[in-house]
């Protein structure tokens, strides 16, 4: 017994020696990041990098914490953030919110920001905050690129109109993934009015077979053109093996599909993040409620990849980008869409938060559906024509 | 022919017996090699000072008073699954189901949190939450152990299937139960209301949790050694046969034991999703079923020395994620770390069991 204790001893009193004291901290910026996945998920990447590059802009210390779950783990590591002196902590997963929120009640000195979430606009916490951007546009433009890959394969021939038939993987029937597979639905509509499309959801936001199996299915059923709101390489992977183009999200896959990669719409977080930075700075208070846009910077598209996409890409994309900033064009404009075969004129969506998902705020005037307008993260869950889902079991 | 035998360089038989100072310092030496094999191959790979990462080890654990709650709320998660298996594995009944059993616990917990919650007294909901999940737990461990008993059916093999059917279940049940819809997640129950939230003692989170297993970490050594179902489950561990023959009822020993250890896990899952994590993933036990077997078997079957078994690897996981936050390395080496440790210490278990005899001290004893 007297061997373990004086061992026992021994080793704390090495680890003793070799803890740093912890210094006070002055009234600096300091961030702490939560990201569900590690830099594997194409999703957590795209906020990595935003992160890296706003706190090294600035000069702000930060710390990451990855691979945290959307359960206690996420309300701990931010604790252990808040503890570590961050005066900032951001969390990337919907699934998150809670826990931030359970956070946030507990220090209210300190200032939460949490990436997609919903409830920040009813909760009445002054330092707690939603943010997202208005990627639908982003959508709506990578879908106008495919549309003009699918014009170029009917021009060569190589399938005929009634053939134009698009696929996506997405990962839940939730409203954040409806409204990104229907404006870039309505993107690529915009350049072929008969296009169709199928949808399957493979129940996770991460899932490297789930996502390839499900793009196999959509190849295998006939669809000519790919796309995909779900985190991993499974889906541009299965694409380049099979040689089916692929539009991208979150950022640029074109390593894993040199020769079928057109494009991504992905979101820049840097803005959102400069922007707390800068609230925090001036002892200013942050919005409950962000929402970027192209116009903030907020929504990008790649590099369009000139080997696959259809010729003139980017001076079309550049030049409804250009209707977009002058208010032209609207992505969900209600005469380019139907439900059940009829023109939507009014639509009560579920804006605020409840168990019951009742609907509460009127989202259509002046001709099209006000998406991310009443608060940042997408409410459009319409299931418009031409748009099959094969699976809804998610 | 050549007759002249041949003298290996060395051959391995096995010991006697050592005295337990004599094993725990073989396993304390195989720490102290696995964390000198750490810092060589850290060294190597990332140039960073090993003792900077073995300090960033033990603040991963006691870096702050919240860590280390929070690390003995995870001792006490993890051990409370291992005291559940022990029982079935000191009978060499090899329940490798501890992981579905706590499952179908929290899954019967959550389903009185989200169904009673807020129309019955918050004591009686808790008290669903108890029994409802401890028989969830229990009947998820009776099937396989009815089955073996009955008709000698591999029990390693039915339980570990029962973990996909829990795993399965969860998942049913979460699209069910989810907010808002579509979300797969079903977020903090009654995070307003704290319906069917287990009480919190003064300002410590964690605390209940804790005395709660530590109560049972105790019922279950006095259970296993001074009682008399203890014995019989030693006896039939020991030899089947030899218990028929004293006239011990194996088959019931059989299900009475797999009863109890998985209403030990379907315990676990209450506490887990009642004490602390008010929600339900399918992930939700982090595969500490499986992890149990490692702390069950390392301190043989012993409830007191998991504790420190359970402390040990708990220890390694949290000072691991701690390094992959501090030093912005992939939590996949961190991985490799504890990896790399557990290596050494199932190792160490060799060299307690076996002695390695060289060429000439095997001449000497001739």
């Amino acid at each position: 017994m007297k061997k373990i204790i004086a061992l026992a001893l021994t080793l704390v009193m090495i680890f003793a020696l070799a803890v740093p004291a912890a210094s006070a901290e002055a009234k600096e910026v300091k961030v702490g990041f939560i990201f569900l996945h590690d830099e594997q998920s194409t999703y957590d990447l795209n906020f990595m990098k935003a992160a890296q590059a706003a706190c090294e802009k600035l000069g702000i210390e930060y710390v990451n914490k990855v691979g945290i779950p959307e359960g206690q783990e996420c309300y701990e590591a931010a604790m252990d953030l808040v503890d570590e002196g961050c005066n900032i902590v951001f969390a990337d997963s919907f699934g998150h919110e809670d826990y931030m929120i359970q956070a946030a009640m507990e220090c209210p000195e300190v200032e939460f920001c949490h990436a997609t979430g919903t409830r920040a606009h009813t909760e009445g916490l002054a330092n707690y905050h939603n943010a997202f951007a208005s990627i639908y546009e982003g959508r709506f433009l990578a879908g106008i690129a495919a549309g003009l890959k699918l014009q170029e394969m009917i021009n060569n021939g190589d399938i005929t109109a009634d053939q134009a038939k698009i696929g996506y993987v997405g990962a839940f029937t939730y409203a954040e993934v409806i409204s990104g597979y229907t404006s870039f639905f309505l993107g690529v509509r915009h350049v072929v009015p008969e296009a169709t499309m199928e949808v399957t959801f493979t129940g996770s936001w991460y899932d490297l077979s789930l996502e390839a199996e499900g793009a196999q299915k959509l190849i295998d059923d006939g669809c000519v053109l790919i796309s995909q709101h779900a985190d991993s390489l499974g889906a541009p992977s299965t694409c380049e093996a099979a040689g089916i183009p692929n539009v991208s999200y979150n950022g640029s896959t074109i390593e894993a599909g040199p020769n079928t990669f057109i494009v991504s719409s992905r979101i820049n977080w840097e803005p959102y993040f400069e922007y707390i930075i800068g609230q925090v700075q001036a002892g200013e208070a942050i919005d409950a409620d962000w929402t970027g846009s192209i116009l903030t910077g907020s929504v990008e598209l790649t590099d369009v990849n000139e080997a696959v996409a259809a010729e003139g890409t980017p001076a079309v994309l550049e030049s409804v980008k250009e209707a977009f900033a002058a208010g032209e064009i609207h992505v969900f404009d209600t005469d380019t869409f139907t439900v059940n075969g009829e023109k939507l004129e009014s639509y009560m969506a579920d804006v605020d938060t409840d168990p019951a998902y009742e609907g509460d705020t009127e989202v259509i005037s002046d001709g099209y559906f006000h998406e991310s307008e009443f608060r940042s993260a997408p409410y459009f869950d319409l299931q418009i024509d031409g748009i099959t889902l094969l699976d809804t079991a998610f | 022919m050549n007759n002249k035998a041949h003298t290996p360089l060395f051959h391995v038989s096995r010991r006697a017996a050592l005295p337990w100072y004599g094993a725990w310092g073989i396993r304390a030496a195989a720490l102290i090699i696995a964390l000198l094999a750490c810092a060589l191959i850290t060294n190597l790979i990332t140039g960073l000072n090993p003792l900077e990462v073995y300090a960033t080890i033990w603040q991963g654990s006691f870096g702050s008073a919240r860590r280390t709650w929070v690390l003995f709320q995870n001792i006490a998660m993890l051990l409370c699954v291992s005291l559940a298996i022990t029982p079935a594995f000191r009978m060499r009944c090899w329940n490798l189901g501890g992981d579905g059993q706590m499952l179908i616990g929290c899954l019967a917990t959550t389903a009185c949190m989200i169904l009673l919650g807020g129309k019955l007294p918050n004591g009686v909901v808790i008290l669903c939450m108890f029994v409802s999940s401890v028989l969830a737990g229990a009947i998820w461990a009776a099937i396989p152990a009815f089955f073996k008993a009955k008709w000698n059916t591999n029990e390693t093999l039915f339980t570990l299937m029962m973990n996909y059917i829990a795993t399965q279940l969860v998942a049913y049940y979460i699209i069910i139960w989810e907010v808002p819809k579509g979300a797969g997640k079903i977020g903090i129950i009654n995070q307003s209301t704290q319906a069917g939230w287990l009480p919190q003692i003064g300002s410590y989170k964690y605390l209940l949790n804790i005395l709660i297993v530590a109560v049972v970490c105790v019922l279950m050594y006095v259970y296993l050694n001074y009682s008399k179902h203890g014995y019989e489950i030693a006896v039939v561990g020991e030899s089947e046969r030899t218990a028929r023959y004293v006239g011990i009822k194996v088959d019931r020993v059989i299900i009475r034991t797999m009863f109890l250890s998985g209403a030990v896990c379907g315990l676990a899952g209450m506490l887990l999703v009642g004490g602390t994590e008010h929600t339900l993933t399918t992930t939700i036990t982090s595969g500490r079923g499986f992890t149990a077997v490692m702390v069950s078997w390392l301190a043989k079957f012993n409830p007191i020395w998991m504790i420190l078994t359970s402390f040990l690897l708990v220890f390694l996981e949290r000072g691991a994620g701690q390094i992959a936050t501090s030093f912005g390395l992939s939590a996949s080496y961190a991985d490799i770390l504890t990896g790399l440790i557990l290596f050494f210490i199932i190792g160490s278990e060799f060299f307690i069991n076996y002695q390695i005899k060289f060429r000439h001290a095997a001449g000497k004893e001739d």
